[in-house]
């Protein structure tokens, strides 16, 4: 495909979303908001970490629903495959290492908790007034972006595009870097002898 | 039912990031103290996309791409130390690891 064709597609599917409302938007944002909380109080209070685990990949699945609502749907399939797929993983591995049992018996929140609580709900009054406050401030500035050619913006900010280098290609090797350094540390601390 | 906008985005992050300072405060057993910070990651992450939909451009979505990998990192970190410290002293929860208290 040449590249005047294919950008004359993008523009065309950028005025299709701009001109046609999403249908159903405000149910399925709620609905998925709800799954989101809930299973996040659950992670939170459950006394069984796996239950905890199992929660949290609900919460996950359903913020990249809310990624997806957003135009995002690369976000949401890296959500979906990292998070979900990836680190979630690890975490349930852990906790087939780690024995909970004894853990899962005793108690489950430290001898502070009111403090913790309280410093969260001060906190959340913080964002509450942010919120009240700064209403006006959160008003859509821009079209929404194409969602077709999502993947490919991407990859032009973190790989460059025609020869040159990205505004985020520096970011991207660093992060590279950053990951190389963390396999590292956890295959050295997880040996037994170094 | 209104029209949802990034403000509705933003309560449901305050929510989740609420939610996620809750469970590192008041729970003892390491593992969810670390699944307590991925929730507050995505809480981050959800904003991030909120508001690269409000301005309408990308930066937002690759700044949440980036918080994904460190998330990665971090778990991957974190639990290493859990396991090296669960081979030592037998236990996961954080008010009886206390090596540097004086």
């Amino acid at each position: 495909m040449n590249p005047g064709m294919h950008s004359a597609l993008n523009s065309a599917v950028t005025a299709a979303n701009g001109g046609m409302a999403p249908v159903a938007t405000p149910w399925f944002f709620y609905s998925l908001a709800a799954l989101a909380v809930i299973s996040g109080v659950l992670v939170i209070t459950r006394r069984n970490a796996v239950h905890s685990a199992l929660a949290l990949i609900v919460t996950l699945l359903s913020v990249a629903g809310l990624y997806l609502m957003l135009y995002a749907p690369f976000v949401a399939g890296v959500q979906i495959i990292v998070y979900a797929g990836g680190i979630m993983v690890l975490f349930l591995f852990v906790i087939m290492l780690v024995n909970l049992d004894r853990a899962s018996k005793d108690r489950q929140f430290n001898r502070i908790w009111p403090v913790g609580l309280a410093a969260a709900c001060v906190l959340m009054a913080l964002f509450v007034s942010v919120i009240v406050k700064g209403k006006a401030l959160f008003t859509d500035r821009g079209m929404p972006l194409s969602e077709s050619s999502n993947t490919q913006q991407i990859a032009n900010a973190l790989y460059g595009e025609a020869g040159r280098m990205g505004q985020y290609t520096f970011a991207f090797e660093i992060a590279s870097l950053l990951l190389l350094v963390a396999i590292l540390g956890a295959v050295i601390m997880t040996k037994k002898k170094i | 039912m209104t029209e949802i906008t990034a403000l509705h985005y933003l309560v449901v992050a305050a929510a989740l990031f609420v939610l996620g300072v809750i469970g590192v405060l008041t729970r003892r057993n390491v593992v969810i103290i670390l699944m307590s910070i991925e929730l507050i990651l995505n809480a981050v992450n959800l904003n991030l996309v909120a508001f690269s939909r409000m301005w309408g451009n990308l930066h937002g979505q690759l700044f949440a791409i980036f918080i994904v990998v460190d998330a990665a990192a971090e778990a991957a970190v974190g639990l290493g130390i859990l396991i090296a410290f669960f081979r030592n002293k037998e236990t996961i929860n954080v008010d009886e690891i206390d090596l540097l208290k004086w």
